[in-house]
């Protein structure tokens, strides 16, 4: 049985991740009819909901189109939200069914997130490169920032959506896998691949260099 | 435990989700498996570095195309505002 997900990591968490206390009520008095509230919302979410369209529909104009209905979506729909998960949760998902029209229209033969994947022997990684302590250290923010966009758009759909979810905006696995419409162990055995695969492609950056 | 059942458990073990018996097994196998411990170390990092990075500022134009719209549907919701 799959519990709800922690961050095995046990990172302190940056301020950016961590739940306001005040969006209860900037929710409702946004449902009341709070412009201000509702664009108090916006402000926070933007940046990350236009990563998240991005990383998924891996074309510019897609992303922001599909951030703009996320939010007029969100909007319309406000007084159905019910609080029984965060907001920023339930804004998640309506921003993944957008972008993810958007891909499916761009390119409709290639995005099939159930479709049946190999999960066999190349799981288990061949190459395997100590990195460095802090590795990103080694790169500016804005330099890191294009790496990880640049690795993760490597990843084919079905992987690269599933990590976003769980390991980017760290939704539960039964979240991820109601929002995309896939079974619990279709969501793990993607992440497990996804989790692999960018291990893997980002050692490039981040191994162990020689007088390291 | 031996590297390929661990690669097939590391989903379960990350996200500790885990039997502590088959937990158990799995941590005396990366005591002795430098390859493995490698692999567990360098997946907890990249779901770190992701997981912990921060979000790009809008680009400006962006940001404003995305204000203007909401303002004018926000507005015609709520005219008195």
């Amino acid at each position: 049985m799959s519990s709800p997900k922690t961050n095995p990591l046990e990172q302190h968490p940056l301020p950016s991740q961590v739940v306001k206390d005040d969006e209860p009520q900037l929710v409702a008095a946004a449902q009341g009819g709070n412009i201000e509230a509702f664009e108090t919302l916006v402000e926070r979410y933007e940046r990350k909901i236009f990563r998240l369209t991005q990383n998924i529909t891996q074309n510019r104009e897609d992303a922001e189109d599909a951030m703009q209905e996320s939010f007029l979506k969100a909007f319309e729909h406000l007084s159905e939200f019910q609080g029984n998960s965060r907001f920023y949760t339930w804004l998640v998902r309506i921003a993944v069914n957008q972008a993810l029209m958007k891909l499916r229209k761009r390119r409709p033969n290639e995005v099939s997130l159930d479709q049946d994947l190999d999960t066999g022997e190349d799981t288990i990684p061949r190459e395997v490169e100590d990195w460095g302590p802090s590795p990103e250290d080694r790169y500016e923010q804005r330099e890191l920032s294009g790496i990880l966009s640049e690795v993760i758009s490597e990843l084919a759909p079905p992987f690269r959506i599933v990590f976003q979810l769980r390991d980017i905006e760290e939704l539960s696995t039964e979240e991820t896998a109601e929002a995309l419409g896939l079974t619990l162990s279709a969501v793990k055995s993607r992440l497990l691949r996804a989790r692999l695969k960018l291990r893997q492609k980002i050692s490039r950056y981040f191994r162990r260099s020689d007088n390291q | 435990m031996n590297c390929k059942t661990l690669v097939i458990e590391l989903e379960n073990y990350l996200d500790e989700e885990l039997d502590p018996s088959i937990r158990a097994s799995i941590e005396e196998h990366l005591m002795k498996c430098k390859k493995c411990r490698v692999i567990v170390n360098t997946t907890k990092k990249t779901i770190e570095i992701y997981c912990n990075s921060e979000p790009a500022p809008l680009p400006e134009e962006t940001r404003l195309r995305l204000h203007q719209a909401l303002s004018k549907r926000l507005r015609r919701a709520h005219p008195s505002t």
